[in-house]
């Protein structure tokens, strides 16, 4: 039961994403129109409250509840971020979801969203035997 | 307070809350957030077919599986037991847009129904919306290294620049399905 508590922390993060509606397809529609300021809200004050996070655990050498050491590996460049990224948000206004709100519609009761995952699995698997063949 | 939380929750309390998982994984357990890695994982698991990045102990990632599975579970909390409306109270604007260019009749639940239904699936829409959609999501984050919270909230929070690129991309991407390719479409 050592996986437990990231049962919790994902029932969580599943929790906060359905209550603030940022799995529905319409709020991301209006967040590629710029016709609200809540998509921009939620994500702007994440990374706050994210980056202040990190900082107090740097500053503080903060360990883990196990006492073990924090680090964060670096993101690597490859020019996959970019056309990767590009493709990633065709589908994001397409689907309405990134792949974390694709399994809080599950949950909901969506049946579409089982139909997107196994695609997005079938999508992850394809760039897995590709991966070789594409810009890096 | 219970009718509070039954309500949608504005973006200074979720926003922060989102934030705050990623202190919290850390904690933990030294954890980095992160969601599209559970699809390489599932590949990795049940289709692994001599791929080279599909070879490595998906088991040491369990934890991501287990988090993925929570949301799914707080997904069904969230909507089934916590209440939500009828209606995404997204703006006038937006209803009015989506209703001139997409013809869209239907705004209840959370995805329009004349697209995401099942049914579609006899017809391009259904294959558009739910099989290419649901592929770019997958190849896309893999080939990108990260997602919305991979990148945007724990990249960006841990000031990378390299998730600074990719949470371009994907605006860049979202506007020009949103505002050239729809038109075309429909």
């Amino acid at each position: 039961m050592k996986y437990l508590k990231y049962l919790v922390l994902g029932t969580l993060f599943g929790i906060i994403l359905t209550k603030s509606e940022v799995i529905s397809w319409f709020r991301i529609q209006e967040m590629f129109r710029f016709q609200a300021f809540h998509m921009y809200g939620v994500i702007g004050s994440a990374v706050v409250v994210g980056l202040i996070s990190i900082q107090l655990i740097k500053r503080n050498h903060l360990k883990t509840l196990g006492g073990k050491p924090i680090v964060i590996a670096d993101k690597k460049f490859s020019h996959g971020v970019w056309i990767g990224g590009l493709l990633f948000g065709l589908g994001w206004a397409i689907t309405g979801a990134c792949p974390g709100p694709l399994f809080a519609q599950l949950g909901s009761g969506v049946p579409a969203a089982a139909v997107m995952i196994l695609a997005a699995l079938a999508g992850t698997w394809t760039y897995s035997a590709l991966r070789e063949k594409l810009p890096n | 307070m219970l009718e509070l939380l039954q309500q949608p929750w504005p973006w200074y309390v979720a926003g922060p809350l989102i934030g705050l998982t990623v202190p919290a994984l850390l904690l933990v357990g030294n954890k980095a957030l992160g969601i599209s890695s559970s699809l390489r994982h599932i590949c990795a698991a049940c289709v692994p077919a001599g791929i080279p990045f599909l070879q490595y102990n998906w088991r040491a990632e369990s934890w991501n599986l287990m988090f993925v599975l929570g949301i799914a579970l707080g997904g069904f909390i969230g909507y089934r037991l916590m209440g939500h409306p009828d209606v995404v109270g997204i703006s006038a604007e937006t209803v009015r847009d989506l209703k001139a260019q997409l013809h869209l009749t239907d705004f209840s639940g959370l995805l329009p129904r004349e697209l995401f239904a099942l049914d579609n699936l006899a017809n391009w829409k259904g294959w558009f919306f739910l099989v290419l959609g649901g592929f770019l999501v997958g190849f896309g984050t893999r080939y990108a290294g990260g997602c919305t919270s991979g990148h945007a909230i724990s990249g960006l929070s841990n000031l990378q620049w390299v998730s600074l690129v990719a949470v371009i991309g994907f605006f860049a991407g979202g506007l020009l399905m949103t505002w050239l390719i729809y038109p075309l479409l429909f």
